[in-house]
């Protein structure tokens, strides 16, 4: 089911009653979630994302705006009769059942020509259960089980009715983190074995790159930037953006475009053909830096640390923004750890120029 | 003994020495008065141990009137009062403006003394020379005749009573239960509206079971609190509960110590004893049946 959001927006009175002006919690969304899609809703928190999720849900009423499942407008429509399955970030299982009888709940609910046999309904439970790998605990209690059993139970109570869309809100951030890597592989699965159109929110950019097709960046309340996750980290269109996504994050420095080139204080990294010269920041990834004897960004050297994997290098630059920078470089690279100064030059794509406005600037034409 | 346990009874030592003083003294003092047959409080002498005194207390009829009072008052205003207060939380839960407002008001008799409350009673439902009372006047307004419910038929008292013993423990109840359906996680009402559940249903299914545990506590609690209810009695029938036929079963036990019948400690002492064993039994019924249900 292909989702659209049209000019979605939500507004709140102030809280503060001596301010007229309304909090806009989410302003002016429009976006068209393809059939079958599994998008991740990413922003820091306060940033409207779970405002949107309600509004898609029906929880919550659009200021104005329209929600389209498929042809059907459901903007006017409550939640039972969109078709919606939602998880919650608490699971809301109802403590005082068990597996089977919370998952078999939205379907005790149904009435009319709707209305199911206890069998139908415990039959269409163990294949949801089957699904998310919990047919094993179908008489337990939600307080009998772990973190990650109660999401899988909390995601099958939301499958069982078919929903025509699924939404999960923070559906990692009560696991632990190898759990974390599990449940967010396993949601994967289940949502390309269901075909559901999915949406989730998350502060969690490594969750969002993770299993997205699509990842939305919200800041307050404002879309920033819709695309692949890769294509969201390789060409961020703003500061916030660039800043929000990667770990370890986007080194940021005060940096100046003269005379065609590109300055950091007073090292010239990229030559940027066909740019005016103007005050601009300069944002470079951990990996964009390349050892280099000869290069021409000269830090002071504090720390190298070992991951394994790579390694990290801490140093300190005079116009970075942050005390320390830090770059990521291959285990092999011979670090003198005795030197106090470092060279680096750049891998040119992993280098952002932002205007003060936080806009990026293209540097290649 | 080691170093660390002896420190630990050492700290406990206050608490023991004054639960074992004003407790567990006086408890078995009453068990042991209550054996001792023709005690005489003036010379402090009796005559021999034996259970006579349980006999006569079971076979008195002020106290068989004060048995049934006392029954009556606990199966009519616990289930009552408990399900009322419910329904006054649910409703309170669900409004917004004033709402603060009606929780004061509903709270006030809490804070009200008991007697002044009483007084309040009597003149709502006293027949005097001067004026039928306020209840009186009520009711034949709806053409109906008016009833002495102060020194009249034993059910319009009882009804004063149950009236009266309701409107005094709502408030707390109320409290309890206001913030125990408040403290229920929104997101189960969340999940239960995506799902479309009806809301008579959420009620049954999420909210209900979700405080089971303060209706029980309230429950056990309300047992326990009108069993040995007394002072609210004496408020609304003066001291002689006797010959108003409103006796309860603590009435009973300071009649026959204070009162003008009075000077029995024994009696008093088996009749106290009765209560004790009646509030366990049923205290015992009740937690066996909280915890079936767990």
């Amino acid at each position: 089911m292909k989702i659209v959001l049209q000019h979605l927006t939500k507004r709140y009175p102030n809280r503060n009653k001596k301010i007229k002006e309304d909090v806009v919690a989410v302003n002016d969304f429009t976006f068209e979630i393809p059939d079958g899609k599994l998008i991740g809703l990413l922003g820091p928190s306060g940033c409207g994302k779970s405002t949107t999720l309600n509004m898609i849900c029906g929880l919550e009423k659009p200021t104005s705006g329209k929600i389209f499942f498929g042809e059907d407008d459901v903007t006017e429509l409550p939640p039972e009769n969109r078709g919606v399955g939602m998880v919650f970030q608490s699971y809301a299982l109802y403590p005082h059942l068990t597996v089977l009888q919370n998952i078999i709940f939205p379907l005790q609910n149904r009435k009319g020509a709707e209305k199911m046999t206890k069998q139908e309904m415990e039959k269409a439970a163990a294949e949801t259960a089957r699904l998310v790998q919990i047919d094993n605990l179908l008489e337990r209690r939600p307080s009998e089980l772990s973190g990650g059993q109660q999401q899988r139970v909390a995601i099958a109570r939301a499958l069982v009715k078919r929903p025509r869309v699924l939404l999960l809100d923070e559906p990692l951030s009560n696991l632990d983190a190898r759990l974390r890597l599990q449940t967010r592989e396993e949601i994967r699965r289940i949502q390309q074995e269901t075909g559901i159109t999915t949406i989730f929110v998350t502060h969690d950019q490594e969750e969002a790159m993770s299993i997205s097709d699509q990842i939305v960046v919200m800041e307050a309340g404002n879309v920033r930037q819709i695309d692949t996750p890769q294509k969201v980290y390789d060409d961020p269109c703003s500061l916030f953006v660039a800043k929000f996504l990667g770990t370890p994050p986007i080194n940021v420095f005060n940096g100046s475009i003269k005379d065609e080139k590109l300055y950091v204080g007073g090292d010239c990294i990229l030559p940027t053909p066909g740019l005016r010269s103007q005050k601009v920041t300069v944002g470079i990834r951990p990996e964009g830096f390349v050892l280099d004897p000869e290069g021409t960004l000269a830090c002071r050297l504090n720390n190298v640390e070992v991951m394994g994997r790579d390694t990290s290098v801490v140093a300190h630059h005079d116009a970075a923004v942050s005390d320390t920078i830090r770059a990521i470089v291959p285990t092999d690279s011979d670090i003198k750890r005795n030197e106090k100064t470092i060279r680096f030059s750049v891998k040119p794509y992993k280098v952002h120029a932002f205007l003060e406005n936080g806009d990026r600037i293209r540097l290649k034409g | 003994m080691d170093k660390r346990s002896l420190k630990g009874w050492l700290y406990l030592l206050p608490a023991i020495l004054f639960l074992g003083v004003f407790m567990v003294y006086p408890l078995i003092d009453v068990l042991v008065y209550s054996v001792e047959e023709g005690y005489n409080s003036a010379s402090e002498t009796f005559f021999g141990y034996g259970l006579y005194n349980y006999s006569y207390v079971l076979r008195d009829p002020y106290f068989l009137q004060a048995l049934k009072n006392t029954f009556l008052l606990v199966i009519i205003t616990v289930p009552l009062s408990t399900g009322i207060a419910l329904l006054i939380s649910v409703g309170l839960n669900s409004i917004k403006p004033l709402k603060e407002l009606f929780q004061t008001v509903y709270f006030l008799p809490y804070v009200t003394n008991t007697l002044a409350v009483g007084l309040v009673f009597m003149i709502l439902f006293k027949k005097t020379p001067y004026t039928d009372g306020f209840i009186n006047l009520i009711i034949q307004w709806f053409g109906g005749s008016s009833v002495d419910f102060i020194d009249g038929p034993y059910w319009a008292k009882m009804f004063v009573m149950c009236f009266y013993t309701i409107w005094v423990v709502l408030p707390f109840k109320i409290l309890i239960l206001t913030s125990a359906l408040a403290s229920v996680n929104p997101d189960y009402y969340k999940a239960a509206k995506v799902d479309g559940t009806s809301s008579f249903r959420i009620f049954t299914r999420i909210t209900l079971p979700m405080i089971s545990p303060m209706i029980f506590y309230l429950v056990i609690t309300g047992f326990i609190g009108a069993f040995k209810a007394y002072s609210d009695e004496v408020a609304i029938f003066g001291t002689d509960l006797n010959a108003a036929g409103m006796n309860t079963i603590v009435g009973y036990v300071y009649d026959m110590l204070y009162g003008d019948s009075g000077g029995y400690p024994s009696f008093a002492a088996a009749a106290a004893l009765i209560l004790f064993v009646i509030v366990l039994t049923i205290t015992c019924i009740n937690l066996m049946i909280s915890k079936k249900r767990t």
